[in-house]
């Protein structure tokens, strides 16, 4: 095809450019803008006037505030994380958790990034300019008013933590299952041409479509009243399943279900299935075929998936909120709740700071698994 | 591969579906039926207060639940047939709502509101996520390599954060003298209060879900951009088909069995709106389907859940989710059985 016919004219490229600039726009801005906001004293957070969100006179006015030092010093903890995270980790990862240990990894590299991080930004850096915004003169006099006084007080005082805790164990709890659970059934079903392995996943599918409140309904009254029911079976000590997570990450994983074969499905098909074949000529039964051939060179769909798993758990809010009770509540729940029943401007940037909070994490899971993710949403659609 | 071992391997993620969805549809299906309630009696108290010269004494009856001999109130589970759904659907309010011709009588019934958001919702999300999907794709291809990378990279932002939040985030902008409120106002120079009507939170929350799913339609139909053949493209400019045409008579068929897998995801998920009217805190304006069900599950101030109308209220949603299915069955159906011939 000759490259002059298909040469656009300026003024479409300038449209498309614009629009592409129209769009990144769109989407970065409310996140980009609630960053912003959780850093300012109320007045500023909830300005009419932009740019006095963006700077924060009232907040400056309080004596709190960065000076180009500090904003150096904390820009480059970002880029640093990102950087670590995008260039060195996968490397690292792939290089000290080999084969089946690798999701163990990703999980302790994020979870060793992420605290590094946190003591960098909210330690390391207040405490270098401390000593070097007195000596810098006009480079140390404070110039934007920000403050990271509402994340002490969602974290420390109003027990944040707490619920990052529960979130962490309905998410990792949730991951586990269900990949371990889905792994098999999906090359199960991506092996078998049966009817019955058609049915299944039909069935899956229409288990998709559910609202998940309706199967809320089905399962409050059983897991308020199941130390009665459970009492034949498990004698005194049973148990109330309601407000414990380990209900809670079954019935995530029941939900998640469905996409996880689909998807897994879908992955274990773009394996040759020569190569098991391979291995029961040469004596394997399935499951060792399965253990020794397909499992070493699984696990770029198992991440993926993972992480569609791992997307499911920690933004639901349906199930945690109805099935936990206070002293359990993930997260999202939590932050729902401080939401509508704090009425102060200081509550409402309180808020806003759990927001960011929670989707610090977020950012971090796109910049690392980009990739991932994006195999993820077309792996799906390509094959239907 | 043996039933034997296929079963093995299935079993597992086939027990976790049937004991926690298949079980709990038929659980809520039959209690939509019943009703459990405290058994009551009807007792006669007399209460004296202290007068002058003697005592003045009302005797009066009153219901109070029985209790067994450890306390507790004694409950009593009773068949009432299809009570709960009248509760829910209210027939006699919305027939005479209709009698009278009032549009406002009948959005004033929980469920005919919830009904009629929740629609209104799905069909103009609709087609806003598929053609703003379409667009992006379409620039994004157009871009120089070296930056699609990072903006996709920002475009998956709105699809990858939690729904709730990303819904607050919004809200954020818009509530009270909110940045972008003030903005509106000083460009429209009017007051403007985006949450005092329910047809405001209805656009942004409409404008909220379009931010959020778009990405993934961009992203799933980049990916298939990247598979048009080239020669049918070429052989159409030979044609002398101008760029437009190219666009809807090559690239768009091509797309086709993409756009129908975004419509039908978009479809199921838009039919369970939820996290918007948590996000926005719109329940005293506007109410969808599935808030229906969440709100009846959540304790009120006695502390009693309403599990047989929030029963009903759940099978009433699925009568939704069945019709959006046939399609999709039917399709699959048929794919499956000419794969087979």
């Amino acid at each position: 095809m000759t490259a002059r016919a298909l040469r656009q004219p300026l003024s479409l490229r300038l449209f498309s450019g614009g629009f592409l600039a129209f769009w990144c726009l769109v989407a970065a801005f409310p996140i980009f803008w609630i960053t912003v906001m959780s850093f300012k004293a109320p007045v500023d957070a909830f300005d009419a006037n932009a740019l006095n969100v963006i700077f924060g006179p009232e907040t400056l006015a309080r004596g709190k505030g960065w000076s180009l030092i500090d904003i150096a010093l904390g820009l480059g903890v970002v880029l640093a994380t990102a950087r670590i995270a995008v260039r060195r980790l996968p490397g690292l990862v792939a290089a000290n958790f080999p084969g089946a240990l690798t999701p163990v990894g990703w999980i302790l590299a994020a979870l060793v990034l992420g605290v590094a991080f946190i003591v960098a930004f909210f330690g390391l850096v207040p405490l270098l300019s401390g000593w070097l915004n007195p000596v810098a003169g006009p480079l140390g006099r404070d110039i934007i008013g920000a403050t990271t006084e509402h994340y002490q007080t969602v974290w420390i005082d109003r027990g944040f933590s707490n619920n990052f805790k529960n979130s962490l164990i309905v998410t990792a709890g949730v991951v586990t299952v269900s990949l371990t659970v889905g792994t098999l059934a999906g090359y199960g079903l991506a092996r078998s041409g049966s009817t019955l392995a058609f049915w299944i996943l039909i069935a899956a599918l229409i288990f998709r479509a559910l609202p998940h409140s309706v199967l809320v309904a089905g399962y409050l009254p059983v897991f308020i009243s199941s130390s009665e029911w459970l009492a034949p079976i498990l004698g005194d000590n049973a148990p109330t399943l309601y407000g414990k997570p380990m209900a809670v990450i079954a019935v995530l994983v029941a939900i998640n279900q469905p996409f996880t074969i689909w998807m897994l499905r879908s992955f274990f098909q773009n394996i040759p299935s020569e190569l098991d074949e391979a291995a029961r000529v040469d004596g394997c039964s399935h499951f060792q075929a399965f253990r020794r051939v397909i499992m070493p060179v699984m696990w770029p769909g198992v991440i993926t998936t993972g992480l569609f798993s791992f997307l499911l758990a920690y933004n639901d809010f349906l199930v945690t909120s109805l099935l936990l009770d206070a002293s359990n509540q993930t997260m999202v729940p939590a932050i729902a709740g401080m939401f509508n029943r704090e009425t102060t401007t200081t509550d409402q940037v309180v808020a806003v700071a759990a927001a960011v909070s929670i989707t610090a994490p977020l950012f971090l899971l796109v910049m690392v698994f980009q990739r991932q993710i994006v195999s993820g949403l077309t792996a799906g659609a390509v094959k239907g | 591969m043996k039933f034997k071992t296929f079963a093995a391997f299935v079993a597992p993620s086939l027990f976790m579906m049937l004991l926690f969805i298949a079980f709990p549809l038929v659980s809520v299906f039959v209690q939509s039926f019943y009703v459990t309630q405290p058994l009551y009696e009807t007792v006669e108290v007399e209460t004296c207060t202290p007068g002058f010269l003697t005592q003045t004494c009302v005797t009066e009856t009153k219901s109070q639940p029985l209790r067994d001999e450890a306390g507790k109130i004694i409950e009593r589970t009773i068949f009432v047939g299809l009570q709960s759904y009248r509760n829910v659907l209210e027939p006699d309010r919305l027939w005479a709502a209709i009698q009278a011709g009032s549009w406002n009588a009948v959005q004033s019934i929980d469920f005919w509101k919830a009904l009629r958001f929740t629609l209104t919702f799905t069909l103009i999300t609709l087609p806003l996520v598929l053609g703003m999907g379409l667009a992006i794709a379409l620039v994004i291809n157009n871009a120089a390599r070296s930056i699609r990378g990072p903006v996709i990279f920002i475009s998956l932002l709105p699809f990858i954060i939690t729904p709730v939040i990303g819904a607050l985030s919004i809200n954020w902008l818009f509530r009270g003298d909110g940045i972008l409120t003030a903005t509106l106002e000083w460009w429209l120079e009017r007051d403007i209060a985006m949450f005092a009507q329910a047809w405001t939170i209805e656009i942004l929350m409409m404008l909220y879900r379009v931010w959020h799913v778009a990405p993934f339609a961009a992203i799933v139909f980049y990916a298939g951009l990247q598979t048009v053949n080239q020669d049918s493209l070429e052989s159409a400019l030979i044609d002398g088909a101008s760029r437009w045409q190219r666009l809807r008579y090559v690239v768009i068929p091509h797309l086709g069995p993409l756009i129908v897998f975004v419509s039908m995801i978009h479809l199921m998920d838009s039919y369970r709106v939820f996290e918007e009217v948590v996000g926005f805190s719109s329940q005293g304006h506007v109410i969808s389907l599935q808030w229906l069900t969440y709100d009846f599950l959540t304790p009120d101030q006695a502390g009693n859940r309403s599990i047989s109308r929030a029963s009903a209220s759940a099978m009433l949603t699925m009568v939704g989710i069945a019709i959006l299915l046939v399609p999709l069955l039917r399709r699959t159906w048929r794919d499956h059985k000419g794969g087979r011939a």
